[in-house]
């Protein structure tokens, strides 16, 4: 182990460099003033971030995306820590049934997953309709919520819930007073985590869109087959943005709770 | 309501009911729009056109699925070699310095919490042929004309170590972090990158070689010529090599929790 002291930092420094870089691309390309893509860029210009936000085409898919996420949250998170808060309770064997069903999203390789939802939704003329989406993107995002809010449930101290209730609490009292600010940080966590698998969310998108619901991958990606128009590195760009601060804010968090939990 | 008063039969009753009244609105959702449709569109691989096995006794003589499938093994066996030798270094530096490892940390999920279609576009902006890795060799002499790499295999390799890296790094550092570091816990990485390599779609599609296609854009192709029994037979087969895959190293201690972390 004591090879590891020497390891050449260069070497890390490359890696970090090949992670990075890439997105630094993507956003520096944005920036650009030239039509093809050329780098360094010869200026810096806007003009693909007015392209984007001047054209109806781009706007509409963003609505979407927006709002199919916003409605997956809500869906994910309200199912999700209901259901979390059943499953810590429940039998052994039972636990492990329900946790396998609930988790087996993140396992199941996504094609088929979005080919069943697929086959069942356009019978039920759920394609191209963002009713279908949110469906099939709350059963993608919920696990992220369940894991998130069991693990603020596990590191609850049940003597808290137990105290409210021999003091005379109810149970939905107890619920709200006591075990739901207790595992808020878990939920909003899971919360922000739900919003970001649906609003990046395309494999599913790809057989569900139609014509009728096209959300924004689905646009940069019919858009990638035509042609590579800068255009894409700014909404690239805003989704960077978006997505790191809500990723971050979930970081915080969640370090802000282990550190609660240890203290 | 007193705590004596919570021993009473009927409270008894409730208390064992409430778990499971918490669970069954998800587990019922779950169920409608998950799992029942995807076990009955698996099951058109037996039922297609009539009961029978015809669909995975044709994959023995079928040339298309051989290669397809040696091709997506071989795929994920090499973006896990890839991403094990860049990611085990970066996670050692991430456990060893104190100083540096926030700045680190930055640099591994700034990638992780970004798209994977951002990504991938990422690295057709630089594999291009007028992308930058080219200009940057025909500027610096080293080339004449401009290299074919975006639409090869080694884009393809190149992109999914790229994506998949975090995955590699952040159980790895875990398991160092530990006292005791054990090897199967480190292993989790490995298992983690190849189960996820094994159902890649977007990223192949994007920037890999039109020939070398994956099983899961084989999949997507088949469902949208129609070919019903043949996708779903392909969605059994990935499915089962994964849940395979699992299974087998599921026995080491610690693996188990590979699929827990939801770092993203």
């Amino acid at each position: 182990m004591t090879a590891a002291r020497f390891l050449p930092a260069t070497v890390v420094g490359l890696i970090l460099l090949f992670l990075a870089f890439p997105i630094v691309v993507v956003v520096v390309v944005s920036f650009s003033s030239a039509t093809y893509l050329t780098f360094p860029p010869p200026a810096f210009d806007l003009r693909w971030y007015s392209a984007y936000f001047g054209s109806e085409d781009w706007l509409r898919p963003t609505w979407l995306s927006l709002w199919v996420a916003a409605a997956t949250v809500v869906l994910a998170t309200l199912l999700g820590t209901l259901a979390a808060l059943g499953i810590a309770r429940l039998p052994r064997a039972l636990r492990v049934v329900a946790a396998g069903l609930i988790l087996s999203p993140l396992i199941v390789p996504v094609i088929v997953v979005a080919i069943g939802i697929y086959y069942a939704f356009s019978r039920y003329g759920l394609v191209g309709s963002p009713i279908g989406l949110v469906l099939a993107h709350t059963c993608l995002a919920v696990p992220f919520v369940v894991t998130s809010v069991s693990a603020s449930l596990a590191g609850m101290d049940p003597r808290l819930e137990q105290a409210a209730l021999s003091l005379g609490a109810t149970p939905g009292g107890t619920f709200f007073q006591v075990t739901l600010p207790l595992i808020r940080p878990g939920v909003l966590v899971g919360a922000l985590f739900a919003f970001i698998t649906s609003f990046d969310e395309l494999v599913v998108a790809l057989f569900l869109s139609g014509s009728g619901a096209v959300t924004l991958p689905r646009r940069m990606w019919d858009d990638l087959r035509f042609q590579i128009d800068p255009t894409i590195a700014a909404v690239s760009t805003l989704t960077i943005v978006l997505t790191v601060l809500l990723m971050g804010c979930a970081h915080l968090l969640r370090r802000r709770a282990e550190r609660i939990r240890t203290a | 309501m007193s705590g004596r008063d919570a021993r009473a039969p009927k409270d008894v009753a409730w208390r064992r009911a409430a778990p499971l009244l918490l669970a069954a609105p998800l587990l019922l959702f779950m169920l409608a729009f998950y799992a029942v449709p995807v076990a009955t569109m698996l099951m058109r691989s037996v039922s297609d056109p009539v009961w029978s096995l015809s669909h995975y006794a044709g994959l023995a003589d079928d040339a298309v699925f051989q290669k397809v499938f040696w091709n997506t093994l071989y795929t994920s066996v090499i973006v896990t070699l890839g991403a094990l030798l860049l990611g085990y270094p970066v996670a050692l530096a991430l456990v060893r310095t104190r100083r540096w490892a926030p700045l680190i940390l930055i640099l591994i999920l700034l990638p992780f919490w970004t798209s994977v279609l951002v990504r991938s576009y990422a690295w057709m902006v630089l594999m291009g042929r007028h992308g930058l890795i080219n200009e940057a060799l025909l500027a610096a002499g080293l080339l004449e004309r401009p290299l074919r790499i975006l639409n090869t295999p080694l884009a393809t390799q190149i992109a999914m170590i790229h994506i998949l890296l975090p995955y590699m790094i952040l159980p790895i550092a875990n398991a160092l972090r530990q006292i005791d570091p054990s090897l199967a816990r480190a292993a989790s990485g490995v298992l983690l990158v190849f189960v996820l390599a094994l159902g890649f779609y977007i990223t192949p599609a994007m920037v890999g070689g039109p020939r070398e296609i994956t099983l899961s854009m084989l999949i997507a192709q088949q469902v949208d010529q129609l070919n019903w029994g043949y996708a779903a037979t392909l969605s059994a087969v990935l499915l089962a090599t994964a849940l395979a895959i699992i299974a087998a190293c599921y026995r080491l201690p610690g693996i188990g929790n590979a699929f827990r972390m939801n770092t993203r």
